[in-house]
């Protein structure tokens, strides 16, 4: 499927979140409000503001992990827009499936599972075939420079690097025309870093959405089609 | 291309409620599952989750509230309708239930073969050599050699218990497989083997898995969705990883926030 470059893919609109902590004493923790903004096909959109402003939150937001207050998070799927605000489980995990991906910034290890079944994973749930999705998982760690030797083994015992490749390659190893990333290059060299900034040209260049946060910002300049700064969403310590 | 899920329920509960005499061990719990969804149910001990899990399986009679299947031929049944002969055909067949104690689910006396041969002879396989041979494929799909076919379970250890357990229900080609704890008891490294096990399955087979268990990692390894209960009532449904980073009742967050992080 391709997109037209002006096509909204992602589309934010007064977005809220904050944590009631029960455990201490039902205080509750702003964290955005007024979240408002759009993703066309072919861009990337970067959260800027200092940690803690909440940018993580909305790209957890963004993918379900996080449920959301208030507001609307219109996700292109299929032939429509989805609301993931307020999405059935069901509804959630097939726009996973299809059109949004996610790249956090440690890879979550499940034992015994080698490197690259790890990565063909989200391959095979878009319906590919065995053999196909380790095709591509094999092309993503050899552009990630991952050492063959490493691809049979599971990555619990990887350094820091290779985890977050692994996970990198997992991430663009979908046919997802949205994809989430946070912080994907933090434990990367420049070799690497500069290997996820080409790939993600290429998958722009396909009309792929990127949302992301990038502290590097050598990286950030890089990749960034624009820059949205969390802190004009703070939400009122008064809540 | 792989075809579209079917999207109609295999499974739906109502109301279901459950007392051992003025204790309400279930109360009014509903739910459904959809072929190839793993649902956990987890809770603490006491909680319900396993009363709720043999109340869906028809291994206890609720004192209120329906199961509604839908069968092989495509006909959805209120199980509480169903003959006790048809009901034991549906266990045999269609349903498999994997106990924590594979004791309970196996016959201690009888050879690996044997025991997973006698579900394939329930449903009317005659054929010895042919019993044999899908035997041996099943106790290597589980990852037991298949040259340990003629030893009897006593003579296996914990996690080939387990993996046998396993193959026994998935011979007949279950739609929905129920689970209670079942990796519970077992050494953490032979618990990693199983789970990576039954998660390969899950997905190969296109399973629908309801997994009870009390260990919140398990459950968001291997679930899709999760229902947190306390006290016989549901506190809190929805996808695995929301519910476990974000979880929003009062009771789960207690819950998550007491597990050490590995």
């Amino acid at each position: 499927m391709s997109y037209l470059p002006n096509q909204i893919m992602l589309s934010v609109e007064d977005l809220a979140k904050g944590f009631t902590l029960h455990l201490h004493g039902g205080a509750v923790l702003p964290v955005v409000s007024g979240v408002s903004f759009n993703v066309y096909a072919g861009e990337c959109v970067v959260l800027g503001g200092p940690s803690g402003a909440g940018k993580s939150s909305i790209l957890k937001m963004l993918y379900g992990n996080y449920l959301a207050a208030s507001g609307e998070i219109r996700v292109r799927h299929g032939a429509g827009m989805v609301d993931v605000v307020g999405a059935e489980p069901h509804a959630v995990l097939d726009i996973r499936r299809r059109t949004m991906g996610y790249v956090s910034q440690f890879l979550r290890v499940i034992p015994r599972v080698p490197a690259i079944d790890i990565v063909a994973e989200p391959a095979m749930a878009a319906g590919h075939t065995r053999e196909a999705a380790r095709d591509r998982a094999a092309r993503l760690l050899t552009h990630l420079n991952l050492p063959e030797r490493l691809w049979h083994l599971p990555p619990a015992t990887f350094s820091g690097g290779e985890q977050q490749r692994v996970n990198i390659a997992r991430g663009f190893a979908g046919d997802h025309a949205i994809l989430i990333l946070d912080e994907p290059t933090a434990s990367l060299d420049a070799t690497n870093r500069a290997a996820v900034i080409d790939l993600m040209a290429r998958r722009k260049q396909g009309g792929a959405a990127f949302v992301g946060i990038f502290h590097d910002e050598d990286v950030r300049t890089q990749v960034a089609d624009r820059i949205i700064d969390v802190t004009n969403f703070a939400a009122s310590q008064a809540a | 291309m792989s075809a579209e899920p079917n999207i109609t329920p295999l499974l739906v509960a109502t109301g279901l409620s459950k007392s051992y005499g003025r204790r309400m061990a279930c109360e009014d719990v509903s739910l459904s599952i959809r072929e190839g969804e793993v649902l956990a149910i987890v809770g603490e001990s006491g909680s319900g989750k396993s009363t709720l899990l043999n109340l869906l399986a028809g291994r206890l009679d609720a004192d209120s509230g329906q199961v509604h299947y839908r069968m092989r031929d495509g006909v959805t049944r209120d199980m509480g309708t169903l003959t006790e002969a048809e009901r034991r055909v549906l266990m045999r067949t269609d349903w498999g239930f994997v106990h924590q104690d594979a004791a309970q689910g196996l016959r201690m006396n009888v050879s690996a073969g044997g025991n997973i041969g006698e579900r394939l002879m329930a449903i009317g396989n005659r054929h010895y050599g042919d019993i044999r041979a899908t035997a041996a494929h099943w106790l290597t799909r589980v990852e037991i050699n298949a040259d340990r076919i003629d030893d009897k379970p006593t003579a296996y250890s914990g996690g080939m218990r387990q993996r046998l357990q396993i193959a026994r229900n998935l011979v007949t080609a279950p739609r929905l497989v129920f689970m209670d704890e079942p990796t519970g008891g077992l050494d953490v490294s032979v618990q990693a083997r199983l789970l990576d096990l039954i998660r390969g399955l899950a997905a190969d087979l296109g399973l629908a898995v309801i997994l009870v268990t009390h260990d919140l990692a398990v459950a968001r390894l291997l679930s899709h969705r999760i229902m947190v209960m306390k006290g016989g009532h549901v506190i809190e449904t929805g996808l695995t990883d929301r519910v476990l980073d974000d979880p929003q009742a009062a009771y789960t967050q207690l819950l998550v926030s007491s597990v050490l992080a590995a």
